[in-house]
Protein backbone atom coordinates (compact mmCIF):
# COMPACT_ATOMS: atom_id res chain seq x y z
CA UNK A 1 0.00 0.00 0.00
CA UNK A 2 1.17 3.44 -1.43
CA UNK A 3 0.39 5.18 2.43
CA UNK A 4 3.07 2.53 4.07
CA UNK A 5 5.50 3.93 1.80
CA UNK A 6 4.98 7.27 2.70
CA UNK A 7 4.35 6.53 6.79
CA UNK A 8 7.08 4.24 7.36
CA UNK A 9 7.90 3.14 10.74
CA UNK A 10 10.98 5.13 11.07
CA UNK A 11 8.43 8.15 10.32
CA UNK A 12 6.42 7.62 13.27
CA UNK A 13 8.95 6.94 15.52
CA UNK A 14 10.62 10.56 14.49
CA UNK A 15 7.16 12.23 14.88
CA UNK A 16 6.24 10.47 17.97
CA UNK A 17 9.55 10.64 19.90
CA UNK A 18 11.37 13.87 17.91
CA UNK A 19 15.03 14.25 18.28
CA UNK A 20 16.74 17.94 19.07
CA UNK A 21 13.47 19.00 19.47
CA UNK A 22 13.44 21.97 21.83
CA UNK A 23 15.47 25.52 21.85
CA UNK A 24 19.00 26.75 23.31
CA UNK A 25 18.92 29.12 26.07
CA UNK A 26 21.06 31.37 24.13
CA UNK A 27 21.33 33.51 21.43
CA UNK A 28 21.92 31.26 18.25
CA UNK A 29 21.22 31.83 14.97
CA UNK A 30 17.15 31.18 14.45
CA UNK A 31 15.58 30.52 11.46
CA UNK A 32 11.35 30.81 11.54
CA UNK A 33 10.14 29.58 8.28
CA UNK A 34 6.48 28.50 7.54
CA UNK A 35 4.38 26.94 4.88
CA UNK A 36 1.75 29.64 4.47
CA UNK A 37 -0.52 27.36 2.23
CA UNK A 38 -0.75 24.81 5.09
CA UNK A 39 0.49 26.69 8.60
CA UNK A 40 3.13 24.52 9.01
CA UNK A 41 5.89 26.74 11.19
CA UNK A 42 9.92 25.42 11.83
CA UNK A 43 11.95 27.27 14.31
CA UNK A 44 15.55 25.69 13.55
CA UNK A 45 18.45 26.68 16.09
CA UNK A 46 21.70 26.46 14.60
CA UNK A 47 25.25 26.21 16.83
CA UNK A 48 27.67 27.25 13.81
CA UNK A 49 31.21 27.83 14.26
CA UNK A 50 34.07 27.32 12.31
CA UNK A 51 32.10 26.24 9.10
CA UNK A 52 30.68 23.17 11.23
CA UNK A 53 26.98 22.40 12.49
CA UNK A 54 27.71 21.82 15.87
CA UNK A 55 24.10 21.19 17.37
CA UNK A 56 20.87 21.96 16.02
CA UNK A 57 16.80 22.06 17.65
CA UNK A 58 13.72 22.93 16.58
CA UNK A 59 10.26 23.59 17.37
CA UNK A 60 6.82 24.21 16.01
CA UNK A 61 4.12 22.86 14.61
CA UNK A 62 3.21 20.82 11.78
CA UNK A 63 2.04 17.18 10.28
CA UNK A 64 3.74 13.86 10.55
CA UNK A 65 5.84 14.62 8.01
CA UNK A 66 7.25 18.25 8.47
CA UNK A 67 8.53 17.26 11.74
CA UNK A 68 9.87 13.69 11.73
CA UNK A 69 11.85 15.58 8.55
CA UNK A 70 12.98 17.97 10.96
CA UNK A 71 13.98 15.49 13.62
CA UNK A 72 15.79 13.65 10.95
CA UNK A 73 17.52 16.52 9.46
CA UNK A 74 18.52 18.03 12.91
CA UNK A 75 20.47 14.20 13.86
CA UNK A 76 22.32 14.05 10.17
CA UNK A 77 23.71 17.76 9.99
CA UNK A 78 25.22 17.37 13.70
CA UNK A 79 28.79 17.62 13.20
CA UNK A 80 29.11 18.44 9.49
CA UNK A 81 30.68 21.57 7.81
CA UNK A 82 28.76 23.84 6.32
CA UNK A 83 29.55 22.13 2.21
CA UNK A 84 28.51 18.39 3.95
CA UNK A 85 25.25 19.98 5.38
CA UNK A 86 24.53 22.02 2.06
CA UNK A 87 25.16 18.98 0.03
CA UNK A 88 23.05 15.94 2.02
CA UNK A 89 20.09 18.97 1.63
CA UNK A 90 20.80 18.79 -2.20
CA UNK A 91 20.89 15.52 -2.20
CA UNK A 92 17.75 15.39 -0.15
CA UNK A 93 16.09 17.80 -2.49
CA UNK A 94 16.95 15.00 -5.47
CA UNK A 95 15.47 12.45 -3.28
CA UNK A 96 12.11 14.48 -3.12
CA UNK A 97 12.40 14.66 -6.61
CA UNK A 98 12.10 10.76 -6.88
CA UNK A 99 15.42 10.19 -7.75
CA UNK A 100 17.52 7.07 -6.26
CA UNK A 101 20.29 8.53 -3.76
CA UNK A 102 21.40 6.93 -0.66
CA UNK A 103 23.04 8.81 2.87
CA UNK A 104 25.24 6.46 4.06
CA UNK A 105 25.70 9.02 6.71
CA UNK A 106 22.13 8.85 7.83
CA UNK A 107 19.76 6.10 6.40
CA UNK A 108 17.12 7.02 8.05
CA UNK A 109 16.56 9.78 5.77
CA UNK A 110 15.79 7.43 2.73
CA UNK A 111 12.59 6.42 4.87
CA UNK A 112 11.35 9.72 3.68
CA UNK A 113 11.68 8.43 -0.47
CA UNK A 114 7.72 7.42 -0.36
CA UNK A 115 7.10 11.35 -0.27
CA UNK A 116 7.89 11.93 -3.76
CA UNK A 117 4.68 9.87 -4.60
CA UNK A 118 2.83 12.80 -3.07
CA UNK A 119 3.53 15.92 -4.28
CA UNK A 120 1.14 17.83 -1.74
CA UNK A 121 3.43 16.64 0.80
CA UNK A 122 6.83 17.38 -0.64
CA UNK A 123 6.58 20.97 0.84
CA UNK A 124 6.15 19.00 3.86
CA UNK A 125 9.19 17.27 3.77
CA UNK A 126 11.68 19.90 2.68
CA UNK A 127 10.41 22.97 5.07
CA UNK A 128 12.99 22.23 7.94
CA UNK A 129 15.77 21.46 4.70
CA UNK A 130 15.30 25.27 3.42
CA UNK A 131 15.58 26.30 7.16
CA UNK A 132 18.97 24.49 7.39
CA UNK A 133 20.03 26.14 3.87
CA UNK A 134 18.63 29.77 4.84
CA UNK A 135 20.72 29.69 8.32
CA UNK A 136 24.08 28.75 6.66
CA UNK A 137 23.52 31.08 3.92
CA UNK A 138 22.84 33.61 6.64
CA UNK A 139 26.25 32.82 8.46
CA UNK A 140 28.47 32.56 5.24
CA UNK B 1 -34.97 16.30 -3.52
CA UNK B 2 -32.58 12.93 -4.50
CA UNK B 3 -28.99 13.72 -4.22
CA UNK B 4 -27.62 10.32 -5.85
CA UNK B 5 -29.77 11.57 -8.90
CA UNK B 6 -27.95 15.02 -9.08
CA UNK B 7 -24.98 13.52 -8.37
CA UNK B 8 -25.35 11.58 -11.54
CA UNK B 9 -25.56 14.95 -13.25
CA UNK B 10 -21.68 15.76 -12.09
CA UNK B 11 -19.32 13.76 -14.37
CA UNK B 12 -16.35 13.85 -12.26
CA UNK B 13 -17.44 12.30 -9.40
CA UNK B 14 -18.11 9.05 -11.37
CA UNK B 15 -14.14 7.64 -11.22
CA UNK B 16 -11.86 6.10 -8.80
CA UNK B 17 -9.34 7.70 -6.50
CA UNK B 18 -6.88 5.11 -5.22
CA UNK B 19 -8.99 2.48 -5.95
CA UNK B 20 -11.93 3.89 -4.21
CA UNK B 21 -15.04 5.49 -5.69
CA UNK B 22 -14.29 9.10 -4.82
CA UNK B 23 -16.56 10.87 -2.72
CA UNK B 24 -15.73 14.16 -2.76
CA UNK B 25 -16.12 16.82 0.98
CA UNK B 26 -14.40 19.74 -0.80
CA UNK B 27 -16.76 21.92 -1.72
CA UNK B 28 -16.52 24.68 -0.01
CA UNK B 29 -13.22 25.49 -1.26
CA UNK B 30 -15.09 24.83 -4.63
CA UNK B 31 -17.74 23.08 -6.01
CA UNK B 32 -17.87 20.68 -8.51
CA UNK B 33 -19.74 21.60 -12.24
CA UNK B 34 -22.88 19.89 -13.41
CA UNK B 35 -23.22 18.79 -17.27
CA UNK B 36 -26.10 21.64 -17.98
CA UNK B 37 -22.67 24.21 -17.08
CA UNK B 38 -20.37 22.18 -18.80
CA UNK B 39 -22.31 22.46 -21.52
CA UNK B 40 -22.94 25.78 -21.63
CA UNK B 41 -19.53 27.05 -21.59
CA UNK B 42 -18.50 24.22 -24.37
CA UNK B 43 -21.56 25.48 -26.29
CA UNK B 44 -20.98 29.26 -26.01
CA UNK B 45 -17.20 28.80 -27.39
CA UNK B 46 -18.48 26.08 -30.31
CA UNK B 47 -21.37 28.44 -31.14
CA UNK B 48 -21.21 31.99 -29.56
CA UNK B 49 -17.88 33.31 -28.97
CA UNK B 50 -17.28 36.65 -29.57
CA UNK B 51 -16.69 39.61 -27.93
CA UNK B 52 -19.47 41.54 -25.87
CA UNK B 53 -20.75 45.31 -26.76
CA UNK B 54 -18.96 45.85 -29.58
CA UNK B 55 -19.27 43.78 -32.68
CA UNK B 56 -22.24 44.63 -35.05
CA UNK B 57 -22.12 40.78 -36.14
CA UNK B 58 -24.24 38.34 -35.14
CA UNK B 59 -21.99 36.50 -32.97
CA UNK B 60 -21.45 39.37 -31.28
CA UNK B 61 -25.01 40.20 -30.23
CA UNK B 62 -25.14 36.52 -29.01
CA UNK B 63 -22.42 36.89 -26.40
CA UNK B 64 -23.64 40.41 -25.99
CA UNK B 65 -27.14 38.45 -25.20
CA UNK B 66 -25.83 35.63 -23.34
CA UNK B 67 -23.28 37.73 -20.85
CA UNK B 68 -26.31 40.32 -20.30
CA UNK B 69 -28.89 37.50 -19.54
CA UNK B 70 -26.36 36.04 -16.82
CA UNK B 71 -26.43 39.70 -15.63
CA UNK B 72 -30.21 39.29 -15.37
CA UNK B 73 -30.34 35.86 -13.77
CA UNK B 74 -28.05 36.83 -11.08
CA UNK B 75 -30.12 40.06 -10.13
CA UNK B 76 -33.23 38.02 -10.03
CA UNK B 77 -30.94 35.10 -7.94
CA UNK B 78 -30.07 37.07 -4.81
CA UNK B 79 -33.35 39.61 -4.75
CA UNK B 80 -31.60 42.50 -6.52
CA UNK B 81 -33.76 45.55 -8.08
CA UNK B 82 -31.93 46.27 -11.00
CA UNK B 83 -29.41 44.67 -13.28
CA UNK B 84 -27.10 47.95 -12.63
CA UNK B 85 -26.14 46.61 -9.20
CA UNK B 86 -24.65 43.88 -10.38
CA UNK B 87 -20.94 43.75 -11.44
CA UNK B 88 -19.36 41.13 -12.61
CA UNK B 89 -15.96 40.65 -10.81
CA UNK B 90 -13.12 37.19 -10.82
CA UNK B 91 -14.43 36.10 -7.59
CA UNK B 92 -15.24 36.94 -3.67
CA UNK B 93 -12.03 38.28 -2.94
CA UNK B 94 -11.83 40.79 -6.40
CA UNK B 95 -15.39 41.92 -4.95
CA UNK B 96 -14.65 42.83 -1.62
CA UNK B 97 -11.42 44.23 -2.87
CA UNK B 98 -13.12 46.22 -4.54
CA UNK B 99 -15.51 47.78 -2.13
CA UNK B 100 -12.13 48.45 -0.12
CA UNK B 101 -10.37 50.04 -2.71
CA UNK B 102 -13.06 52.06 -4.61
CA UNK B 103 -15.54 53.25 -1.39
CA UNK B 104 -13.33 52.73 1.42
CA UNK B 105 -11.10 55.47 0.49
CA UNK B 106 -13.96 58.23 -0.29
CA UNK B 107 -15.64 57.99 3.49
CA UNK B 108 -13.06 57.01 5.47
CA UNK B 109 -11.62 59.30 7.43
CA UNK B 110 -8.00 59.37 10.63
CA UNK B 111 -10.04 57.59 13.30
CA UNK B 112 -13.21 56.51 11.78
CA UNK B 113 -13.59 52.83 12.44
CA UNK B 114 -14.19 49.44 10.29
CA UNK B 115 -15.82 46.49 12.28
CA UNK B 116 -15.53 42.96 11.26
CA UNK B 117 -15.14 39.89 13.01
CA UNK B 118 -12.70 37.50 13.52
CA UNK B 119 -13.92 34.67 11.81
CA UNK B 120 -13.49 36.19 8.35
CA UNK B 121 -11.71 34.54 5.41
CA UNK B 122 -8.79 36.69 4.99
CA UNK B 123 -10.64 38.08 1.88
CA UNK B 124 -12.57 39.55 3.81
CA UNK B 125 -9.56 40.85 6.00
CA UNK B 126 -6.94 41.94 4.81
CA UNK B 127 -8.46 44.74 2.52
CA UNK B 128 -10.13 45.82 5.50
CA UNK B 129 -6.62 45.84 7.55
CA UNK B 130 -5.04 47.55 3.93
CA UNK B 131 -7.76 49.98 3.93
CA UNK B 132 -7.27 51.16 7.40
CA UNK B 133 -3.64 51.32 7.55
CA UNK B 134 -4.21 53.85 4.39
CA UNK B 135 -6.86 56.07 5.51
CA UNK B 136 -5.84 56.07 9.37
CA UNK B 137 -9.30 53.87 10.13
CA UNK B 138 -9.17 51.86 13.09
CA UNK B 139 -9.97 48.00 12.24
CA UNK B 140 -12.67 46.51 15.07
CA UNK B 141 -13.57 43.11 16.13
CA UNK B 142 -16.85 41.80 17.44
CA UNK B 143 -15.39 39.10 19.56
CA UNK B 144 -16.79 35.56 19.28
CA UNK B 145 -19.01 33.73 22.13
CA UNK B 146 -17.24 30.53 22.98
CA UNK B 147 -19.50 28.65 20.52
CA UNK B 148 -18.24 30.75 17.57
CA UNK B 149 -21.60 32.78 17.23
CA UNK B 150 -21.82 36.35 17.18
CA UNK B 151 -23.42 38.17 20.28
CA UNK B 152 -25.81 41.14 19.10
CA UNK B 153 -24.99 42.98 22.01
CA UNK B 154 -21.42 42.39 20.86
CA UNK B 155 -22.31 44.19 17.69
CA UNK B 156 -23.78 46.85 19.49
CA UNK B 157 -21.33 47.60 21.38
CA UNK B 158 -18.74 47.31 18.78
CA UNK B 159 -20.65 49.53 16.12
CA UNK B 160 -20.60 53.18 16.87
CA UNK B 161 -21.08 56.66 15.12
CA UNK B 162 -17.34 56.30 14.38
CA UNK B 163 -17.93 53.38 12.30
CA UNK B 164 -18.16 53.74 8.51
CA UNK B 165 -18.13 49.73 7.47
CA UNK B 166 -19.11 46.75 8.96
CA UNK B 167 -18.18 43.91 6.94
CA UNK B 168 -19.28 40.11 7.84
CA UNK B 169 -19.45 36.70 6.63
CA UNK B 170 -23.18 35.31 6.05
CA UNK B 171 -22.01 31.64 7.04
CA UNK B 172 -18.01 31.38 8.20
CA UNK B 173 -16.69 28.37 6.26
CA UNK B 174 -15.04 27.11 8.87
CA UNK B 175 -17.45 27.52 12.05
CA UNK B 176 -20.17 26.59 9.60
CA UNK B 177 -22.36 29.67 11.37
CA UNK B 178 -24.89 31.68 9.92
CA UNK B 179 -24.49 35.13 10.96
CA UNK B 180 -27.26 37.21 11.93
CA UNK B 181 -26.17 39.88 9.23
CA UNK B 182 -29.73 41.21 8.94
CA UNK B 183 -29.74 42.31 12.31
CA UNK B 184 -25.91 43.73 12.18
CA UNK B 185 -27.49 45.52 9.25
CA UNK B 186 -29.85 47.74 11.06
CA UNK B 187 -27.45 48.32 13.97
CA UNK B 188 -25.02 49.51 11.02
CA UNK B 189 -27.30 51.69 9.29
CA UNK B 190 -28.73 53.31 12.69
CA UNK B 191 -24.93 54.23 13.09
CA UNK B 192 -24.73 55.60 9.41
CA UNK B 193 -22.36 52.53 8.57
CA UNK B 194 -22.91 50.31 5.32
CA UNK B 195 -23.23 46.58 5.81
CA UNK B 196 -20.61 44.44 3.85
CA UNK B 197 -21.74 40.93 3.38
CA UNK B 198 -19.33 38.35 2.50
CA UNK B 199 -21.91 35.53 0.65
CA UNK B 200 -19.06 33.24 -0.39
CA UNK B 201 -20.06 30.11 1.89
CA UNK B 202 -23.99 31.08 1.83
CA UNK B 203 -25.00 31.88 -1.53
CA UNK B 204 -24.46 28.25 -2.85
CA UNK B 205 -26.80 26.96 -0.34
CA UNK B 206 -29.50 29.03 1.25
CA UNK B 207 -32.05 31.48 -0.65
CA UNK B 208 -30.70 34.95 -0.51
CA UNK B 209 -31.99 38.21 -0.82
CA UNK B 210 -30.18 41.05 -0.38
CA UNK B 211 -33.17 43.24 -0.08
CA UNK B 212 -34.63 42.00 2.80
CA UNK B 213 -31.17 41.63 4.26
CA UNK B 214 -31.21 45.25 3.50
CA UNK B 215 -26.80 45.09 2.96
CA UNK B 216 -25.31 47.39 0.60
CA UNK B 217 -23.00 45.61 -0.53
CA UNK B 218 -22.76 41.81 -0.92
CA UNK B 219 -19.96 39.28 -2.72
CA UNK B 220 -19.85 36.05 -3.95
CA UNK B 221 -18.13 33.37 -5.96
CA UNK B 222 -19.00 31.24 -9.00
CA UNK B 223 -17.20 28.35 -8.43
CA UNK B 224 -18.88 27.73 -5.06
CA UNK B 225 -22.25 27.19 -7.05
CA UNK B 226 -21.80 24.76 -9.95
CA UNK B 227 -20.13 27.66 -11.91
CA UNK B 228 -16.49 27.91 -13.32
CA UNK B 229 -14.11 29.31 -11.48
CA UNK B 230 -12.87 33.10 -12.17
CA UNK B 231 -16.33 34.34 -12.10
CA UNK B 232 -17.48 36.22 -9.17
CA UNK B 233 -20.18 38.72 -8.10
CA UNK B 234 -20.44 41.94 -6.55
CA UNK B 235 -23.49 43.38 -5.31
CA UNK B 236 -24.11 47.20 -4.65
CA UNK B 237 -26.85 49.29 -3.59
CA UNK B 238 -27.27 51.76 -6.55
CA UNK B 239 -26.44 54.88 -5.44
CA UNK B 240 -23.41 53.69 -3.34
CA UNK B 241 -22.00 52.38 -6.69
CA UNK B 242 -22.60 55.20 -8.38
CA UNK B 243 -20.97 57.34 -6.23
CA UNK B 244 -17.57 55.25 -6.39
CA UNK B 245 -14.78 55.96 -9.18
CA UNK B 246 -13.82 52.81 -10.60
CA UNK B 247 -10.71 51.52 -10.08
CA UNK B 248 -9.69 49.82 -13.62
CA UNK B 249 -9.52 51.69 -16.44
CA UNK B 250 -9.16 51.01 -20.25
CA UNK B 251 -11.64 49.14 -22.82
CA UNK B 252 -15.22 48.28 -21.80
CA UNK B 253 -15.20 50.74 -19.40
CA UNK B 254 -15.18 54.39 -21.10
CA UNK B 255 -18.07 56.77 -22.18
CA UNK B 256 -15.56 59.08 -23.92
CA UNK B 257 -12.00 59.36 -24.10
CA UNK B 258 -10.18 62.37 -24.70
CA UNK B 259 -6.12 62.92 -24.80
CA UNK B 260 -6.18 64.50 -21.34
CA UNK B 261 -9.31 63.59 -19.74
CA UNK B 262 -12.04 60.61 -19.99
CA UNK B 263 -15.57 59.83 -19.15
CA UNK B 264 -16.84 56.52 -17.89
CA UNK B 265 -20.09 54.38 -18.59
CA UNK B 266 -22.78 53.63 -16.50
CA UNK B 267 -23.08 50.96 -14.20
CA UNK B 268 -22.31 48.43 -13.89
CA UNK B 269 -20.17 48.32 -16.85
CA UNK B 270 -17.78 51.26 -15.30
CA UNK B 271 -16.66 48.53 -13.07
CA UNK B 272 -15.90 46.39 -15.97
CA UNK B 273 -12.45 47.44 -17.39
CA UNK B 274 -11.54 45.06 -20.16
CA UNK B 275 -13.02 42.20 -21.73
CA UNK B 276 -15.21 40.63 -19.48
CA UNK B 277 -15.38 37.08 -18.04
CA UNK B 278 -18.36 36.07 -21.09
CA UNK B 279 -17.51 32.22 -20.68
CA UNK B 280 -17.53 32.36 -16.69
CA UNK B 281 -21.29 34.27 -16.72
CA UNK B 282 -22.41 32.22 -19.31
CA UNK B 283 -21.66 29.82 -16.99
CA UNK B 284 -22.80 31.27 -13.73
CA UNK B 285 -26.29 31.70 -15.67
CA UNK B 286 -26.63 28.49 -16.08
CA UNK B 287 -25.35 27.31 -12.95
CA UNK B 288 -28.27 29.25 -11.28
CA UNK B 289 -30.90 27.57 -13.82
CA UNK B 290 -29.67 24.53 -12.65
CA UNK B 291 -29.77 25.21 -8.57
CA UNK B 292 -33.21 26.92 -9.03
CA UNK B 293 -34.47 24.38 -11.06
CA UNK B 294 -33.43 22.41 -7.85
CA UNK B 295 -34.59 25.07 -5.35
CA UNK B 296 -32.46 26.51 -2.63
CA UNK B 297 -34.56 25.60 -0.64
CA UNK B 298 -34.37 21.97 -1.00
CA UNK B 299 -30.86 22.13 -1.12
CA UNK B 300 -30.64 24.01 2.12
CA UNK B 301 -32.75 21.33 3.80
CA UNK B 302 -30.62 18.59 2.37
CA UNK B 303 -27.50 19.99 3.64
CA UNK B 304 -29.22 20.34 6.96
CA UNK B 305 -30.45 17.11 7.10
CA UNK B 306 -27.07 15.89 6.22
CA UNK B 307 -25.20 17.90 8.62
CA UNK B 308 -27.15 16.49 11.32
CA UNK B 309 -26.66 13.08 10.38
CA UNK B 310 -22.58 14.10 10.01
CA UNK B 311 -22.63 15.72 12.98
CA UNK B 312 -23.68 12.75 14.83
CA UNK B 313 -21.58 10.12 12.88
CA UNK B 314 -18.34 11.99 13.81
CA UNK B 315 -19.49 12.69 17.45
CA UNK B 316 -19.19 8.81 17.53
CA UNK B 317 -15.77 8.75 17.02
CA UNK B 318 -13.51 9.01 20.17
CA UNK B 319 -11.23 11.65 20.15
CA UNK B 320 -12.42 13.54 17.41
CA UNK B 321 -12.76 17.05 18.27
CA UNK B 322 -15.52 18.91 16.47
CA UNK B 323 -15.45 23.06 16.44
CA UNK B 324 -18.25 25.27 16.06
CA UNK B 325 -21.56 25.29 17.59
CA UNK B 326 -23.52 21.39 17.88
CA UNK B 327 -26.62 22.58 15.93
CA UNK B 328 -25.99 23.26 12.36
CA UNK B 329 -27.34 24.28 9.71
CA UNK B 330 -24.98 24.35 6.86
CA UNK B 331 -22.87 21.55 5.92
CA UNK B 332 -19.77 22.67 7.13
CA UNK B 333 -17.88 20.48 9.82
CA UNK B 334 -14.28 21.47 11.16
CA UNK B 335 -12.82 19.08 13.12
CA UNK B 336 -9.28 17.86 14.71
CA UNK B 337 -8.81 13.85 15.37
CA UNK B 338 -6.44 13.03 18.49
CA UNK B 339 -3.30 14.71 17.90
CA UNK B 340 -3.03 13.48 14.28
CA UNK B 341 -2.30 16.38 12.02
CA UNK B 342 -5.08 17.03 9.94
CA UNK B 343 -2.40 16.95 6.72
CA UNK B 344 -2.25 13.46 7.67
CA UNK B 345 -5.96 12.56 8.67
CA UNK B 346 -6.11 13.92 4.72
CA UNK B 347 -3.74 12.45 3.05
CA UNK B 348 -4.86 8.78 4.79
CA UNK B 349 -8.55 9.91 3.54
CA UNK B 350 -7.39 10.58 0.34
CA UNK B 351 -5.90 6.99 -0.07
CA UNK B 352 -9.74 5.72 0.66
CA UNK B 353 -11.17 8.23 -2.02
CA UNK B 354 -12.26 10.35 0.59
CA UNK B 355 -11.22 14.39 -0.40
CA UNK B 356 -11.38 16.88 2.43
CA UNK B 357 -9.36 19.91 3.20
CA UNK B 358 -6.48 20.03 6.03
CA UNK B 359 -5.10 23.53 6.81
CA UNK B 360 -6.03 26.66 8.15
CA UNK B 361 -8.67 27.35 5.16
CA UNK B 362 -7.51 31.05 4.80
CA UNK B 363 -8.23 32.38 8.67
CA UNK B 364 -5.39 32.27 10.64
CA UNK B 365 -6.90 34.59 13.28
CA UNK B 366 -9.30 32.49 13.61
CA UNK B 367 -7.26 29.21 13.87
CA UNK B 368 -5.54 31.32 16.55
CA UNK B 369 -8.63 31.31 18.57
CA UNK B 370 -9.82 28.19 18.28
CA UNK B 371 -5.95 27.30 19.32
CA UNK B 372 -5.46 25.13 16.50
CA UNK B 373 -2.83 25.61 14.20
CA UNK B 374 -4.38 23.60 11.12
CA UNK B 375 -8.12 21.57 11.02
CA UNK B 376 -9.74 19.24 8.99
CA UNK B 377 -12.76 20.63 7.15
CA UNK B 378 -15.27 18.57 5.64
CA UNK B 379 -17.71 20.53 3.14
CA UNK B 380 -21.22 19.04 1.77
CA UNK B 381 -23.59 19.83 -1.05
CA UNK B 382 -26.03 18.72 -2.61
CA UNK B 383 -24.93 15.81 -5.00
CA UNK B 384 -23.72 14.44 -1.52
CA UNK B 385 -25.69 11.22 0.66
CA UNK B 386 -25.27 9.88 3.67
CA UNK B 387 -23.17 7.43 2.44
CA UNK B 388 -20.56 9.90 1.87
CA UNK B 389 -20.69 10.23 5.04
CA UNK B 390 -20.46 7.11 5.87
CA UNK B 391 -17.58 6.30 3.82
CA UNK B 392 -15.95 9.46 5.68
CA UNK B 393 -16.44 7.92 9.13
CA UNK B 394 -14.99 4.51 8.18
CA UNK B 395 -11.94 5.98 6.74
CA UNK B 396 -11.06 8.62 9.73
CA UNK B 397 -11.88 5.16 12.40
CA UNK B 398 -9.20 3.68 10.05
CA UNK B 399 -6.83 7.00 10.22
CA UNK B 400 -6.85 6.71 13.56
CA UNK B 401 -6.07 3.01 14.50
CA UNK B 402 -3.45 3.52 11.50
CA UNK B 403 -1.50 6.31 13.53
CA UNK B 404 -2.94 4.49 16.65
Amino acid sequence: MQLDDLYRRVIMDHYKNPRNRGKFDDDSLTVDLNNPTCGDRISLQLKLEDGVVKDARFSGEGCSISMSSASMMTEAVKGRTYAEAMELANRFSCLMQGKAVEFDEYEELEALSGVNKFPARIKCATLAWNALKKGIHEEE
Amino acid sequence: MNAALIKEQFPILHQEINGHPLVYLDSAATSQKPRAVLDAVQRYYEWDNSNVHRGVHTLGSRATDAYEGAREKVAQFIGAERTQEIIFTRGTTTSLNLVASAYGPAVLEEGDEIVITPMEHHSNLIPWQQLARRTGATLKYIPLQPDGNIALEDAEKMITDRTKIVAIAYVSNVLGVVNPVKSIAEIAHRHGAVMVVDGAQSTPHMKVDVRELDCDFYAFSGHKMCAPTGIGVLYGKKHLLESMEPIEFGGEMIDDVGLYESTWKELPWKFEGGTPIIAGAIGLGAAIDFLQEIGLDAIHQHETKLAKYATAKLSEIEGLTLYGPREREVGLLTFNLQDIHPHDVATVLDASGVAIRAGHHCCQPLMRWLKASATARASLYLYNTEQDIDRLAEALVQTKEYFG
